[in-house]
């Protein structure tokens, strides 16, 4: 896949002194989904408005489709649709009038059929005609994710689509994310919701203190840092692990009656053949046995802990 | 040139202006009602001519021109202020859209504001007193620059106003007493030598006077010099926003 976006060591210091963005790499693909992913202050936010042109770079470059995001600006942002993460809207207008706003704004002609498709895939085409300040928040929301596409980006920048939105919202905001990149839009997603690039994102790419720690294809990170759980719940309690058991790397629960092992999914033997022989030499019954997958969570938390 | 684009913020920002029609246009005709009275009727009675003109008929360019200063600055400043409050200037700074069709946009739709006020102020004059106009081509051009060049300036000022106080303030601490110092209501020539002399360093005096010659063909200062401190001052105005938008200066960090 060829790449639509390429960042070279992009950094920004603020006037106050703050360093936002320490040298940032990196190539988005074209038709990809791309979550940035970090914590409150990261610099997420910083990357993205450089990149839609709200804020200047102190240095590096950036192309998008090819083109010079400062010397060939025009060319760059009309490719580029922006969802901000702050709900500015200018309330008394209607919902068609400020879509159509937003798309003569790109300097394109008039086409209120692709404006129809867009609400309606936003499930706003019935509020049309309503004043803004008259929806609901969710609502607000997707107009301004119509308003980002009422010109027809190729690149779709969301920051913090479902920040403050409840659990039925984001799913509906995840849904049309996909259909989006059905249609081949590249997408860039913010979140410090690891859930959400959990389960949208092709690949993720970890932001912390202005610096990118690292970016990979999500099931090779999931695969690369994950690991497995296995608990074992015991019939009878214990009060304590035996040697044998213990010199294994198990650990008992409080209650003596489940065991957890960790485990790394990846490597050739997993340990468990001998851990449950183990059990049987010491006589311990086992009831029930289950493992579990390391969320991206574990995984981020044990990165930022460790690159950083 | 992108004129889609223009034409949007163009658009967009008159058609405030036409949703309210009666607080866009009401509120000028009573403002230039009540100065023919206070002015014209009970001041006017007591000084009767400047220069053989009716004091009534003396006022009129400099009532259009206070109005058209203060519409240009309030409009083109609320315009760009309200976006960065509201928040929704990041459109405007995301589009690929150049400063100059930005400015175009915003301080045209302003400046066109003025010039229909200042027209329904001619018009409204007309019902009170005999107005003469004698160098209708050039009141328009004159009248058309002012706007705009305010209009600029208002511009600049909602982009510098960090909150309403600061929006207010210049407004109300330089443009008001520059007006009314600036010969709106006096001939400078009634003035003593000395304060004449001051009044001639107000740059307000080169636009009310240069305008008041278009009517009247008499003016404190020569129409030349009124339409070169016009040119400077239109020609500053774009200079500080080509600046602004070079920089990013309280738009771009």
């Amino acid at each position: 896949m060829s790449s639509i976006i390429e960042v070279r060591d992009l950094s920004k210091t603020y006037a106050s002194g703050t360093s936002a963005l320490k040298g940032v790499t990196l190539d988005i693909r074209e038709g990809e989904i791309l979550a940035l992913l970090g914590p409150n202050g990261a610099g997420k936010t910083t990357f993205i408005s450089i990149l839609c042109g709200l804020v200047t770079p102190s240095g590096g470059q950036a192309r998008v489709g090819g083109h010079d995001i400062q010397r060939e600006y025009r060319e760059a942002r009309s490719l580029i649709g922006l969802v901000p993460q702050e709900i500015a809207l200018e309330f008394f207008e209607t919902v068609m009038n400020t879509v159509r706003f937003s798309r003569g704004l790109y300097g394109k002609a008039p086409d209120d059929a692709h404006l129809e498709r867009v609400l309606r895939a936003l499930a706003l085409w019935d509020k049309r005609d309503a004043k803004l300040r008259e929806l609901s928040g969710g609502m607000k929301r997707r107009v301004l994710i119509a308003k980002a596409l009422s010109h027809g980006p190729r690149i779709l920048f969301l920051d913090e689509p479902t920040a403050g939105v409840d659990v039925n919202l984001r799913r509906e905001m995840w849904e049309v994310v996909r259909r989006l990149k059905a249609e081949g839009v590249t997408i860039i997603l913010t979140t410090h919701y690891l859930e959400e690039a959990e389960e949208m994102a092709d690949r993720v790419g970890i932001i912390d203190k202005g610096r990118l720690l690292l970016v990979r294809d999500k099931a090779d990170l999931m695969h690369e840092f994950g690991q497995k759980v296995l608990t074992v719940e015991l019939a009878t309690p214990l009060a304590h692990l035996p040697e044998a058991l213990a010199s294994l790397g198990l650990s008992l629960a409080p209650d003596g009656l489940t065991v957890s092992y960790r485990y790394d999914s990846n490597a050739d033997r997993s340990g468990i053949a001998r851990l449950l022989a183990a059990f049987a030499a010491e006589g311990i019954a086992v009831r029930d046995l289950s493992t579990e997958q390391s969320s991206l969570e574990d995984v981020f938390l044990r990165l930022v802990r460790d690159l950083a | 040139m992108n004129w889609r684009s223009i034409a949007t913020i163009f658009n967009f920002e008159m058609a405030r202006f036409w949703r309210t029609p009666w607080e866009s246009l009401a509120a000028p005709v009573v403002s230039t009602v009540l100065y023919f009275v206070v002015f014209g009727a009970a001041i006017g009675g007591r000084i009767q001519s400047v220069e053989d003109i009716s004091y009534g008929a003396f006022i009129v360019p400099g009532l259009i021109i206070l109005t058209v200063l203060q519409t240009s600055l309030a409009n083109a400043s609320n315009a760009i202020f309200m976006r960065k409050f509201v928040g929704t200037i990041h459109e405007i700074l995301a589009a690929p859209i150049s400063f100059l069709e930005v400015v175009a946009g915003f301080v045209g739709a302003a400046a066109l504001k003025s010039v229909i006020i200042a027209i329904v102020i001619y018009l409204t004059a007309l019902f009170f007193v005999d107005l003469p106009l004698a160098h209708p081509a050039l009141a328009l051009v004159l009248l058309v620059l002012t706007s705009f060049g305010f209009a600029l300036w208002g511009f600049l000022m909602g982009i510098w106003a960090k909150d309403w106080q600061q929006l207010q303030f210049i407004p109300m601490m330089v443009i008001t007493p520059l007006v009314f110092l600036g010969g709106a209501f006096y001939s400078a020539s009634m003035l003593p030598p000395f304060w004449e002399g001051v009044a001639k360093l107000n740059p307000v005096l080169y636009l009310v006077s240069g305008f008041r010659w278009t009517f009247f063909g008499m003016a404190d200062v020569p129409i030349a010099a009124s339409v070169l401190a016009l040119a400077i001052f239109l020609g500053l105005g774009f200079l500080a926003v080509w600046a602004i938008f070079r920089t990013g200066w309280r738009l771009r960090p």
